[in-house]
């Protein structure tokens, strides 16, 4: 059972004021307890909760690489079981480490099966090093190197199905979550650490600088990338999907014109065809998952 | 010579006060409040304890609180500073 009142995760870490990462950390921790070994890569959770030589963790603390967490991670882990220990490593790793630098050592650790607990909390780009690109970057975002202008609309690629990649793995937990919904973050983070062999959560944690949007506002803009459709929480065991969170869902205007990334879409003038292409993204996740609610 | 390891124990604030950070500043209204406890889990600095007491030495003033407050108790107001 998940104490809510449990807190790992210090407050005066230097996160910007409503930072997603930094109550994605909270929320993690009370959801994988105390007996948990956190190891992370190189980010923006690195950066703001560890200047050196301190830390927010009440939890014991790893720093690793941007792309080798989960190798770290696999060695704590064979150590542990070599020693009969009980503890649960966790690793927590950004967009950047998880879809693109560290793919290799994550696809490594879970085709060795080890018990590790991947979480990656998703803000969409490299926020740290000042917002590049990264493959969780959703279509059209503009970003320093995916900038918007006369050319562009921004990053032309899409998201990388990260959850469906590590399903192939025969990963038995797949999940992901967002901070909107504190209690089913908690309850899938417990889940996963509780399951043995390698689990995947990847957690939906918007960003107020990156993203360009008030710090105020990052709890309901979570909520309305899930009742938009372009984020869908949805649980996968042994690579089927067995339960996906349904909504009546909103047009995607709604999350995009509240985000500066955005902005190129409807400013100076409205980009009523690029808007559909996102539309449709929504339309086809809606429809792969399942998610509309008939009324 | 004092030994120096790359350790450090966890102590409140890693960072020193971020309160100073702050412009504004989460005021809780205890009439329209019915402590349903939503902003205690939203806070990312953990920074309003169980009693709904808000820790001004480390609330940036994000105003997560505020906004997500479903009874609308809590309003942001402007610090003073001298």
């Amino acid at each position: 059972m998940v104490d809510k009142s449990l807190e790992l995760f210090d407050p005066g870490h230097r996160a910007c004021g409503g930072c997603g990462p930094a109550l994605a950390a909270r929320l993690i921790l009370k959801g994988a307890g105390r007996e948990t070994i956190v190891v992370s890569s190189t980010g923006c959770m690195e950066v703001f909760s560890t200047p050196y030589p301190e830390t927010a963790w009440r939890v014991p603390w790893i720093h690793s690489l941007f792309e080798n967490a989960s190798a770290v991670a696999s060695g704590v882990e064979a150590s542990l079981k070599k020693q009969g220990r009980s503890e649960k490593v966790v690793c927590i790793c950004g967009d950047g480490a998880t879809f693109d630098i560290g793919i290799l050592c994550i696809s490594g650790a879970f085709e060795r099966g080890h018990d590790i607990t991947y979480i990656c909390y998703d803000n969409e780009a490299y926020m740290n090093t000042g917002i590049q690109r990264s493959a969780a970057t959703p279509y059209d975002a503009s970003t320093t190197t995916s900038p918007a202008g006369a050319c562009s609309f921004g990053n032309k690629l899409p998201k990388k199905d990260m959850p469906g990649i590590l399903a192939a793995h025969g990963a038995p937990y797949v999940a992901t979550a967002s901070i909107a919904y504190p209690a089913d973050l908690m309850q899938k983070v417990e889940r996963a650490v509780n399951t043995p062999g390698p689990c995947y959560l990847q957690v939906h944690t918007p960003c107020c600088t990156g993203w360009g949007f008030d710090g105020s506002k990052t709890i309901g803009l979570s909520k309305l990338a899930i009742e938009t459709g372009l984020w869908v929480n949805f649980e996968m065991v042994d690579g089927e999907v067995t339960k996906a969170k349904k909504v009546v869902r909103k047009p995607v205007e709604d999350y995009l014109k509240m985000q500066k990334r955005f902005r190129h879409l409807f400013k100076p003038v409205l980009q009523k065809d690029e808007i559909a292409k996102i539309q449709a993204i929504a339309d086809s996740n809606a429809e792969k998952y399942g998610i509309d609610i008939r009324v | 010579m004092r030994e120096r390891l790359a350790l450090s124990r966890p102590v409140g604030a890693s960072s020193g006060k971020t309160g100073s950070w702050r412009t504004f500043r989460p005021v809780v209204d205890s009439e329209a409040c019915n402590a349903c406890g939503l902003c205690i889990l939203y806070c990312p600095d953990a920074a309003i304890s169980e009693d709904l007491e808000v820790d001004l030495d480390f609330c940036k003033g994000c105003g997560i609180c505020a906004n997500e407050c479903p009874k609308k108790a809590i309003e942001m107001v402007r610090e003073e500073r001298d």
